[in-house]
Order: C-alpha cells, then sequence, then structure tokens
C-alpha cells in the first residue's frame, strides 16, 4: 500500500505544484521516485517528526499541501502535539501519512507498533482520518482529499491486497458494505476488512448470516451508513489493528449509544500492551486475538448473551 | 505599514497599554510582555514588511513566546491592525484576545502558547519563501527558557542545513523562566555560542534599545547564508522597578496600588529615554 501512495502521489504531484513531501528520514525503496520527479519539492528533515509537522504547518500557511511521512507510531505520537497546534488549529492541509498499522511491523517489537494512533486522530475534530482498506481504496482516498482544507491523517498498511468486493471504492464520511447478513454485522478497520470477510466465511456453514462492513475514515463520521448497516441487525463485533480502546470499537460503541439502537456491541482488537512479543504479522495476528477464528469466538459469545 | 519614527515613543504607548490592559482584565504575565515590548517595536515599527494582514508576501511574524500576547495586542492596536474595541476586550469573556495569541485575531499569524513549536513554523514558512521565490522573510521571537525544549533545536538544525537566511530569530533573554531562573534550571549560556555551533550567523544586542535593533535586522545579509539568530539582553519586567527580574510577576495581577506604582515608573522610563 506504500507504493501505491508513493506513486499516486508523485503523479498528484505532477499536476499540482502545492504538494511538498517530507519525510523523517524513512521511505527507502518508496520515495526515491517522488525525490527524482519532484526533487525541489522532497526534503528528508532528518529524524525530527515534530519539525517535521512544524515545517508542514509553516508550509500549508503560505499555500502548499504538505504530506509528511513516517512510520505511524513515530508520525502520530511524537508530534502528536504539534499536529493538533499546527495543522489542527490553523486548519491547514497538511496531509500525515503514517505506515505501519497496528502490528504490521511484528519483528521490530512495540516500538514500532501503532495501537493508538486512530483513537488520537479520530478524537480531533478537524482531523480527517482514513485508514484504507488495500491499495485500490488507497489511491482513490488520495484522489479524494486532494482539494480538502483541512488535515488528514492517513494510514497505511504494509500489506495492500485487494478487499474482495471492495473495488477501490472511496467516500468520505461513508461505509462500503462488502456482505450481507441478518444475524452479525462485522465492522472492520480498513484492511481487517479481509479478517472479517474470512470469519463471516467460517460462520456461514453454521448457518450465522454475517454481513461485512468496511469502516475507511472518520470525520465526517460515516454513523448515517453504520445506522442502516446496524439496522435489525441484533450484534456487531467490530475487528480492528488498534487497541480495543478509541479506535473502531469505541466510534461504534458511541454511534449506538448516541442513536438509542439496542444493537449489542462486541469489540475484538489487542487487548493490552504486548509486551515483549515480536513476530510475523500473521502471528501476532492469532496470539493478540485479531484473527478470523476471534472474530468467530465474539459472535458466538455475542448471540448467546441475547 | 509606514516605518514608525519614534521607536522609543512607539514602545513607551505599547508598554503604557499593557500595564492598562492588564489591570483592567486582571490578569498576569505583565513581565513577559514587558520584557519583549522594545523587541516588538523596533519589528512592528520598521523591521516587518506588512502590506495587509492578509498579503501572501508578508513578512511573517511568530510569538513563539505565547504568553507574552499582551505585547503582541498592544502594538497591533497602535499600529492599526486591531481596533480599539478589540484590544479592550483582552481577557473578557467571549474574546479572541487570552493571554496567548489565536490566528483568527487580523495580524496575528499564528496561534501559540505552546513553548518550542514556533520555529519549526518559522523554518516551515521560511522554506515556504524560498520556494516560491518570495523575499519575505520570517521572524520568530522565542525565550531563553523556551530553549529547553528539544523541538527548538529541531528547527534550528534544519535551518542550517537548508540556509535559510530569510529566517530571523530573536531571543528573549531575560534569564527567567516560569518557575526559576534559567541559571539555576537549564543554564544554556553562552546562548549565542550555542547558535553559532549549529550554524547560525548569532548575534548579540540589547534588547531595550528598539532603534539598535532595528539597525541591526536591516542590516543582516539576504540569501544565501545561515539563518540569523539576535540574543537579546532583556529584563523581565522591563520599566517597573518591583517587576524587574522577579519570578513570581509571571503570574501575579496587578493591585490598584501596584497599577499606580507601574504606571509612575513608566512615566520616569519615558522621561529617562527622552533625555537620552
Amino acid at each position: 500500500m506504500r507504493n501505491a501512495i508513493a506513486t499516486g502521489l508523485t503523479e498528484l504531484a505532477e499536476r499540482d505544484e502545492r504538494i511538498v513531501l517530507l519525510t523523517g528520514d524513512l521511505g527507502f525503496t518508496v520515495l526515491e521516485r517522488f525525490a527524482e520527479r519532484h526533487p525541489q519539492r522532497f526534503f528528508n528533515v532528518g529524524v525530527a517528526e515534530q519539525n517535521m509537522v512544524g515545517l508542514a504547518t509553516g508550509l500549508a500557511e503560505a499555500g502548499f499541501v504538505p504530506f509528511v511521512y513516517s512510520i505511524a507510531s513515530f508520525a502520530a505520537m511524537r508530534p502528536y502535539e504539534f499536529i493538533r497546534n499546527g495543522p489542527a488549529l490553523h486548519r491547514l492541509p497538511v496531509r500525515i501519512v503514517a505506515v505501519g498499522s497496528g502490528i504490521d511491523y511484528g519483528h521490530n517489537g512495540v516500538t514500532h507498533f501503532a495501537l493508538e494512533d486512530v483513537g488520537l486522530m479520530r478524537i480531533q475534530p478537524e482531523i480527517t482520518t482514513i485508514v484504507p482498506a488495500d491499495r485500490d481504496q488507497a489511491r482513490a482516498a488520495l484522489a479524494a482529499i486532494a482539494t480538502l482544507e483541512r488535515p488528514v491523517y492517513l494510514r497505511v498498511a504494509r500489506q495492500g491486497a485487494p478487499v474482495p468486493g471492495l473495488d477501490g471504492a472511496f467516500e468520505l464520511g461513508r461505509i462500503n458494505l462488502l456482505r450481507e447478513g441478518g444475524d452479525v454485522a462485522l465492522v472492520a478497520l480498513g484492511p481487517e476488512a479481509h479478517t472479517a470477510l474470512a470469519a463471516a466465511a467460517l460462520l456461514e456453514p453454521e448457518g450465522v448470516e454475517a454481513s461485512v462492513a468496511v469502516v475507511s475514515s472518520f470525520n465526517p463520521s460515516p454513523e448515517e451508513d453504520l445506522r442502516s448497516v446496524l439496522s435489525g441487525v441484533p450484534l456487531v463485533v467490530t475487528i480492528e489493528g488498534h487497541y480495543r480502546s478509541g479506535g473502531l470499537g469505541s466510534w461504534v460503541s458511541e454511534v449506538v449509544t448516541d442513536s438509542g439502537l439496542g444493537t449489542r456491541v462486541s469489540r475484538v482488537g489487542v487487548g493490552s500492551m504486548p509486551h515483549a512479543l515480536t513476530g510475523s504479522e500473521a502471528f501476532l495476528a492469532e496470539r493478540l486475538g485479531l484473527s478470523p477464528a476471534a472474530i468467530v469466538d465474539a459472535a458466538h459469545a455475542g448471540l448467546r448473551s441475547l | 505599514m509606514e516605518p514608525e519614527t519614534d521607536l522609543n515613543a512607539l514602545a513607551a504607548r505599547v508598554r503604557r497599554t499593557v500595564i492598562e490592559r492588564a489591570r483592567a482584565a486582571g490578569v498576569g504575565h505583565i513581565g513577559s510582555a514587558l520584557s519583549i515590548v522594545d523587541l516588538i517595536a523596533a519589528l512592528y515599527g520598521r523591521a516587518l514588511r506588512i502590506s495587509a494582514p492578509d498579503d501572501n508576501e508578508r513578512d511573517r511574524f511568530i510569538l513563539s513566546k505565547g504568553h507574552a500576547a499582551l505585547a503582541l495586542y498592544a502594538v497591533l492596536y497602535d499600529r492599526g491592525l486591531i481596533e480599539r474595541e478589540l484590544l479592550e476586550s483582552y481577557c473578557l469573556d467571549d474574546t479572541p484576545l487570552g493571554t496567548h495569541p489565536e490566528h483568527e485575531v487580523p495580524g496575528i499569524d499564528f496561534s501559540t502558547g505552546s513553548l518550542g513549536h514556533g520555529l519549526s513554523i518559522g523554518a516551515g514558512a521560511a522554506l515556504a519563501a524560498r520556494l516560491q521565490g518570495s523575499p519575505r522573510r520570517v521572524f520568530v521571537l522565542v525565550s531563553d527558557g523556551e530553549c529547553d525544549e528539544g523541538s527548538l533545536w529541531e528547527a534550528v538544525m534544519f535551518a542550517a542545513q537548508h540556509g535559510l537566511s530569510n529566517l530571523i530569530a530573536i531571543v528573549d533573554a531575560n534569564g527567567q523562566q516560569a518557575f526559576g531562573y534559567t541559571r539555576d534550571v537549564l543554564d544554556l549560556s553562552p546562548l549565542a555560542a550555542r547558535f553559532a555551533a549549529f550554524g547560525w550567523d548569532a548575534r548579540e544586542l540589547d534588547g531595550h534599545d528598539p532603534e539598535g535593533t532595528a539597525l541591526v535586522i536591516e542590516g543582516l545579509a539576504g540569501e544565501p547564508g545561515p539563518p540569523h539568530v539576535l540574543v537579546a539582553r532583556t529584563v523581565f519586567g522591563r520599566g517597573v522597578s518591583f517587576m524587574e527580574g522577579r519570578i513570581d510577576w509571571h503570574y501575579w495581577p496587578l493591585d490598584d496600588e501596584h497599577y499606580a506604582r507601574a504606571l509612575a515608573d513608566l512615566a520616569l522610563l519615558d522621561a529617562g529615554s527622552a533625555l537620552r
């Protein structure tokens, strides 16, 4: 997905002179093409994420559309206050490209996991948060924000294999429904759509009809669509590469509560800080309960408790 | 803005406004504001080229030590950029004029208040000017206590690496911070030498000589070259005897007695500078 973003951005920059790209010393094998095509608009600012966001703020006020690039945990958290008091407070079109969602950087350990970034960003009312489900949706999202005059946090997963049935569709404030079913709604954050679809396939032979929806953005909040996804469904299971609190599951719970829906909410996500735990993404997903089996278990438990 | 012929007179008016407004609002941060009055007089009276607050070709000014905003409001009023009614709303309910500046106020380029943020924004603004081929400059006023922030030094390194000679940092070196004297908290002296070691053109000057400060700024070399820093020696609470060099006046508001004494002190200072 990183390469899709980098390629899309390189092309966008051909047409949009306002685009500049800043990186916090990351992007090996990803950003070279942009740097070669637009050397005047590419800056490796060094390992200094706070300054990177501050620079972007000053650039944006003068009319540029700066993209800043780093690993999600560094892009979101180290300069968080600079993001809030910079692009958010000044309503400037800074784009934070945060690579490596959830446990993508499995072997790198917890310093490189992004488990709270979506929560941190979506609670900022001025920031649009986008979590593309696959590389086609990432490209579509890039096009969708081309003229958006507000900050965007773009969480870019390492893998970008196409989500079946999504066909690269993306619209701010909307949810994509991938599959219909009246027993349980499986609502996935971005790339966890794959996991949700796999869980739905496991539930089907048991006679449990699961719908699958993918949430790829917040602010504007796609709550209208969520309400229609949940309409008449007694149980929703959320799945996200993120802590269970703060992100998608919390957002769904907020909408259910605010709307007075009777839907029961079960949240699948990372429950606690993974200490001294590294490994492949697949291994960690299994261990941390981000698997189709975990969703099926949550669905079973939820259905029993109805 | 037309240049101001008498920067000392401008500074005197600004000081008086600071005291009046602080008293009317019953709020503190007075000493910090007085510390920068002569610097801000040099900037808004002479150095800054501002045709209109929304002209992209205007020089930018970032008050990175946002807690001294009252001095900024006072000079914006004096220079005709904000109305008296707005100035007099300082720290009332439902006003954009709080103790830290908001960019929605005409003439204020960036909202500040969190220390260590302004120089990064300024470096970005200076880079933007270069990319746009504009001769505009960016002035960032930081405090010496603010130099504790690591993020400030990130911006220092970037600006030097990219030769942002259109970036001018001014350090209000009054030797004080919120809860102690800088020499006792984190002693960064010699501050100019530290900036110079990072590749900046660093100079020291008397921060209470607005004419001299304006002359130094006028003489700064343009591109290409290193970014500039003026380490301005200042006195916290300048002009008000009982505030000068006192940590507690970072926070205290003025009561009637102190207000009267402050005005009397300012009158003495004005008489002295008229004699000079």
